[in-house]
């Protein structure tokens, strides 16, 4: 790919978001509502650790403070994988009409069109809402204002991000396979949400292993979490993870991209 | 110049069979069976063939949208699906189903987003929208969401949309399917101009066959994935003993048959007073007849009717086609399975 050519095509991304957000916001009741809707949703989510706690003083040896920045750190890394590419989901239906076919004729990536073309800004609420949380929790568990745990406390939230988009991209993806994928790819999305929102300890070995590491979920918030609080792992995993996201989400990002491509070389378009 | 070239270009697609109560097989079938074509630069290519032929396919296949299963195929120079974001910015397409514009936008903000997709300069961009506008007429609804226009008037707007970056090849998969008589004529008058300039490759895929007559010089019939035909107009209806006829009536019923070599009578009405005369070949010109009817009998009135292409594409469609090759097996077992699914 040409150097000179990087520029004017981010331009033409950029420009197809904001026809996205223009004729969404078309539609200005429903917006209004969509927008106070995703607020909510990432109010909701700290909601429910707090509610745990009630009855609980510490989960499996953490404290509130310290889940709680678990929770958040998971919930802004979602709340962003969900504005960027939540909306890839909608492959299935790009596919079913063959509409993915005028994706094809256009001279811009087929993964980044989609997730231009069907960008929901409404999102960019929860994103907010969550970013907030997550500095007040970082604040409420003390973390020290080193430029480590700072540059770590930025940069968590981005690889996990990455993580959960390469799980939103990979699963959208069986759609080139089977049409009729249906609900399959919520279950690791927003089924990985949740795990990623607790102590991993707290889940039973195998459980753990699957989702955890083969999944890489551990790496979105756990281990993150772990290197900004100065805690050992009780799992007797080395200290380095804390840092080690940004490889993990860069492996996910590749394994995503692989089947990705080899569900576009499978595409079958439709009749006519 | 050759801008596309094919050769032996296959697409299957695997099909699952119901065989038995819980069995499924998975059977390969063949759209496209190994097609052979060469496109000059500046041509204007009519790809037709009944319903399920392969023409959709194989165009998709020209466009880097489906991945062939075998042969070899270029664009423009390119290979389609390996470098499709650099092929997409050389060529236009129009699926006359599957709209490029953006639904809730005015048909004028679709234009300036493609200007940004496509990265043309603004110069280049403002004279080929000019150029549409005016020929397409498309001043009256330019500010109207796509999702408001008709027919007619999107598709106009699509053809300007998949030319806004000046490509060397305009595909057209039935871009005339739906529209009333009048947008059919504007469009055709439009696309013969286009192909008249000599710059733009047209390949266009129609059940419309005065799509056809209006702007192919050359015509490519496909037939359960095969080409049965390319060559023009004329060459068809050769090969394929399409006849003129001309239609006499006369003051009385003629007193003994014409014997003319090459003439045929295909009907009689009105007491023998009209004559349907068919003509086949050059042994007999329509000028010869007349002249020797005029010898023996009064003329009152004479037509001449040309060769339905209808009629010929008809008679390809259903009767299929003498093929110097047998005929490749569709479909072939793979694999069985048993399965609840």
């Amino acid at each position: 790919m040409p150097g000179d050519a990087a520029r004017p095509r981010l331009l033409a991304y950029a420009h197809l978001v904001r026809a996205q957000v223009r004729g969404q916001a078309q539609y200005r009741a429903s917006f209004v509502i969509d927008i106070a809707g995703s607020v909510a949703f990432g109010v909701l989510d700290l909601v429910t650790v707090i509610v745990l706690f009630r009855v609980t003083p510490t989960l499996s040896g953490f404290t509130f403070p310290e889940v709680f920045l678990m929770t958040a750190l998971a919930s802004t890394a979602f709340a962003i994988a969900d504005l960027v590419v939540g909306n890839v989901e909608r492959l299935r239906f790009y596919v079913r009409t063959g509409l993915f076919d005028a994706i094809l004729v256009r001279p811009l990536g087929a993964l980044w069109q989609l997730a231009a073309m069907d960008l929901a800004p409404r999102r960019v609420g929860r994103v907010a809402v969550c970013g907030g949380i997550l500095v007040a929790a970082a604040a409420q568990a003390g973390i020290p204002a080193a430029p480590v745990t700072l540059g770590l406390l930025g940069l968590a939230p981005i690889a996990g991000a990455v993580i959960f988009g390469a799980v939103f991209v990979a699963t959208a993806s069986v759609a080139f396979w089977w049409i009729e994928s249906g609900e399959l790819g919520n279950a690791l999305t927003y089924g990985g949400h949740d795990f990623t929102a607790y102590p991993i300890t707290v889940y039973g070995p195998a459980f753990r292993r699957l989702f955890a590491y083969g999944l890489g979920f551990a790496f979105v918030a756990y281990y993150p979490a772990l290197a900004l609080l100065g805690r050992p792992d009780p799992l007797g995993a080395p200290s380095a993870l804390g840092y080690a996201s940004p490889l993990v989400a860069a492996l996910a990002a590749i394994v995503a991209s692989a089947i990705w491509r080899t569900g576009v070389r499978h595409y079958r378009s439709t009749g006519s | 110049m050759t801008i596309i070239e094919t050769r032996g270009l296959r697409k299957e697609f695997s099909v699952r069979v119901k065989t038995g109560w819980l069995s499924r097989e998975r059977r390969q079938v063949a759209a496209v069976a190994g097609i052979d074509l060469d496109v000059e630069r500046g041509e204007t290519l009519g790809y037709i063939g009944a319903n399920g032929a392969g023409k959709s396919t194989t165009l998709k296949m020209l466009t880097g949208v489906l991945h062939p299963s075998g042969g070899r195929v270029a664009v423009c120079g390119l290979e389609p699906v390996r470098e499709r974001v650099r092929l997409a910015r050389r060529i236009g397409v129009v699926f006359g189903q599957r709209s490029q514009l953006w639904w809730d936008l005015p048909l004028a903000d679709s234009f300036a987003l493609l200007r940004h997709i496509y990265g043309v300069s603004a110069g280049n961009h403002a004279a080929r929208l000019a150029h549409c506008r005016q020929l397409l007429d498309l001043d009256a609804f330019l500010t109207t969401p796509v999702r408001q226009l008709s027919l007619g008037q999107r598709m106009r707007g699509e053809l300007t949309a998949a030319l806004l970056h000046g490509p060397e090849v305009l595909f057209l998969d039935e871009p005339t399917i739906g529209l009333d008589v009048v947008s059919k004529q504007a469009l055709r008058g439009f696309l013969a101009s286009l192909g008249q300039s000599g710059d733009t490759t047209l390949v266009l895929t129609t059940h419309d066959l005065a799509d056809i007559e209006r702007l192919c010089r050359r015509l490519v019939v496909i037939d359960h994935g095969r080409i049965v035909h390319d060559g023009s107009l004329d060459d068809l209806h050769q090969r394929f003993g399409s006849r003129r006829r001309v239609v006499v009536d006369l003051d009385e019923p003629l007193a003994a048959p014409l014997a003319l070599p090459g003439v045929s009578v295909e009907s009689t009405e009105a007491g023998g007073r009209r004559v349907t005369y068919a003509l086949d070949g050059e042994a007999t010109t329509a000028g010869d007849l007349v002249r020797r009817l005029s010898e023996v009998a009064t003329l009152r009135d004479i037509s001449v009717l040309e060769p339905d292409i209808e009629d010929v594409v008809a008679r390809l469609y259903t009767a299929g086609l003498p093929r110097s090759d047998a005929p490749a097996a569709t479909s072939s077992t793979t694999r069985t399975d048993v399965s609840g699914r």
